[in-house]
């Protein structure tokens, strides 16, 4: 089976965001980064898959320079081919270009069984990547997976549970499939110092928009519709009010206020 | 009309709540604003019923994709069939909820169409005929503004309360076309083989009011007392990520960065010092009550009210007075 794990770098939620508004880009260069939370359940999930099912796993990211240290974290978890897709014409993409960069790895690394994503990066929020590059490919679509129950990649099958509004799905599914994963699917490992030692000192491989074929004009700021076009910081919350006082007459208070807002029957 | 604003209303195997057609507020200030109509799409099977009442809640015109192979939910279906629509009637604006169902569908059918969308908006406006769509982004550190410049429809997905509930007037009656579109069931991917409700009751996301607890609880038993708490106002039961990671509520009611994005009426937030991570989650809540016993917690400069003390003293004293003045 080959299984393919989506990684992205995302700036730190801690840190400062610096934005080149004219250009709609982000200064990615210029921040502390990390791996996108949900990603690490992605490669999880992918890592357990290969454990459960035997193959190849390719963990693949699409960023700057920088963004090679996801794939090293990928590398020291015993993950067996990285690829960066890396060219100045991505910067700027959004989903739909993103997802066109990713798919094109998938084809160029081809008969690819199942793909991994995260549900959502915490940077751009949009958690729509897995489910585009799932119609680009013309894969299953299986997002907000909360368990993968079986795969058989000889009948090309993967049976899959769905947390949804009110309850859990489950799905069934042809392969090759996208499968996006939430939080709670798995319990990610961390790399050993052995492993972080060897990834640290192994060449990632890069793929620009000409080894992709894909036509730059039709990524990044220049070929993505949609566009930032503003930053901001979201107002604060009006002060709030410190209740003090007995116990009793807080408790008095605040019930009063709040059944003054007519929401509780 | 080719200016239109069209607005998806999702179901599940036919059945819809009021939240379905909660857009159909918001897509009429966009219809005005833009000298168009507001109008209603749905793909399913039986689709006669949500179609009249799409009508009461001030659509003005449903198209409707209905055959027997859109009974439940599938996405590739769905979004073949939505992409069908978009391309043909080319309405300038198309809004979905930002649920699962509906970022599926708009992130699908947005994909076919070859552009991108913007997703789970919580503030929108026409400008010189093109929409400027505000989200957070950043862990919710910040707010963007996004606009969509090639793209006929611009395509959003809303965040589920972000804006009113369009009042229903029974009166009120659309017109309906039907579309004969359909797919092959041999060229669909997904089955679905059954549906586990789950044994929480209450959605966060759409939930009024949700009493949520955090590490200072101290333990699984501390959330009995805020699901008692929640019982007597009627509201659900949600928790930080420190919580959920000790193992005493189910991940499902995790709020923040990695959880759930909530909008309730009121939240009350029991032992939960605030991290950016779980105001990410909730510090778009109406009214927010925070229990902390720590003067400095950070959850204060969100909250609209603060107690400093012990939950465990102030709840019980909420529960009593509730309890009094509600009648229960
Ligand atoms: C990538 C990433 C994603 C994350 N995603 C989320 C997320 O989705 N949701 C989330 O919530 N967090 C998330 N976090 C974690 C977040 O950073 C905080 O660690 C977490 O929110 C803290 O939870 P807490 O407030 O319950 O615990 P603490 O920070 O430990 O606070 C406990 C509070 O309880 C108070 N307290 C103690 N005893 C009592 C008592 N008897 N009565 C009253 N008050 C008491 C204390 O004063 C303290 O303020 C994320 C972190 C990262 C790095
Ligand atoms: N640049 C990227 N490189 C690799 N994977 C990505 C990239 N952008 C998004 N993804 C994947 O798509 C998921 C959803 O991202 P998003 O739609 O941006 O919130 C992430 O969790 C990743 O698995």
């Amino acid at each position: 089976m080959k299984i393919v794990a989506c990684i992205k770098q995302v700036p730190d939620t801690e840190a400062e965001v610096k934005w080149d508004i004219p250009g709609g880009k982000l200064n990615r260069e210029a921040m502390d980064s990390v791996t996108n939370p949900f990603d690490e359940f992605a490669l999880e999930e992918a890592l357990l898959t290969r454990e459960n099912y035997d193959g190849d796993l390719i963990a693949i990211t699409m960023g700057p320079e920088k963004a090679a240290d996801v794939l090293r974290n990928c590398l020291a978890l015993t993950v067996n081919e990285v690829h960066q897709c890396s060219d100045a014409a991505f910067a700027g993409s959004d989903t739909f270009a993103t997802a066109s960069v990713l798919a094109a790895a998938i084809k160029k690394i081809g008969d690819v069984d199942v793909v991994f994503c995260g549900k959502q990066s915490t940077d751009g929020n949009t958690g729509v990547v897995g489910a585009v590059l799932a119609s680009i490919l013309g894969f299953s679509q299986l997002t907000y997976v909360s368990k993968v129950r079986s795969i058989d990649a000889g009948a090309k099958k993967i049976v899959v549970e769905r947390a949804i509004e009110g309850g859990t799905e489950v799905v069934e599914a042809k392969l090759p499939a996208v499968v996006s994963v939430i939080k709670g699917i798995n319990e990610p490992r961390l790399p050993n110092l052995m492993g972080i030692r060897k990834a640290a000192k192994m060449q990632i491989p890069q793929w620009s928009a000409a080894d992709l074929g894909v036509d730059a004009g039709k990524v990044g700021a220049a070929g993505s519709c949609t566009k930032v076009v503003e930053i901001a910081v979201p107002p604060p919350r009006g002060a709030g009010e410190i209740l003090k006082g007995e116990i009793e007459d807080i408790a008095n208070t605040v019930t009063d206020k709040l059944i003054d807002l007519k929401v509780i029957k | 009309m080719a200016n239109d604003v069209w607005v998806y209303i999702e179901h599940k195997d036919g059945a819809v709540t009021p939240m379905s057609f909660e857009l159909l507020g918001i897509g009429k200030t966009l219809a005005d604003g833009l000298g168009s109509n507001v109008c209603a799409f749905v793909v399913g099977e039986g689709t006669d019923n949500i179609a009249k009442e799409a009508g009461s809640y001030g659509a003005a015109k449903v198209i409707a994709v209905d055959a027997g192979v859109f009974k439940g939910f599938r996405p590739d279906a769905y979004a073949k069939a939505a992409a069908f629509l978009l391309d043909k009637y080319k309405p300038e604006i198309a809004l979905f909820r930002a649920t699962s169902q509906g970022t599926d569908v708009a992130g699908a059918a947005a994909a076919q169409l070859g552009f991108g969308l913007c997703t789970d908006t919580i503030g929108i406006a026409v400008d010189g005929g093109k929409l400027k769509m505000t989200r957070a982004a950043f862990g919710g550190n910040y707010t963007v503004t996004v606009v969509n410049e090639k793209a006929t429809p611009q395509i959003a997905t809303v965040r589920p309360k972000a804006f009113a509930m369009p009042v229903q007037d029974a009166s009120k009656t659309a017109e309906v076309v039907k579309e004969s579109f359909t797919v092959n069931e041999a060229d669909l991917n997904t089955k679905v083989l059954e549906f586990i409700k789950s044994a929480v009751a209450i959605n966060l996301v759409e939930a009024d009011i949700i009493v949520s607890g955090g590490r200072g609880l101290g333990s699984a038993e501390g959330f009995d007392l805020l699901k008692q708490l929640a019982e007597v106002i009627g509201g659900g039961v949600g928790a930080s990520r420190a919580a959920v990671d000790s193992g005493w509520i189910s991940v499902e009611q995790q709020v923040g960065q990695t959880g759930k994005t909530v909008k309730p009426k009121i939240y009350i937030a029991c032992g939960i010092s605030g991290a950016i991570q779980h105001l990410a989650g909730m510090r778009t809540s109406d009214c927010i009550v925070a229990i902390n016993k720590d003067p400095d917690a950070p959850i204060f400069k969100a909250a609209t009210f603060g107690i400093v003390g012990d939950y465990k003293a102030v709840v019980p004293k909420l529960i009593e007075k509730f309890k009094g003045k509600l009648g229960k």
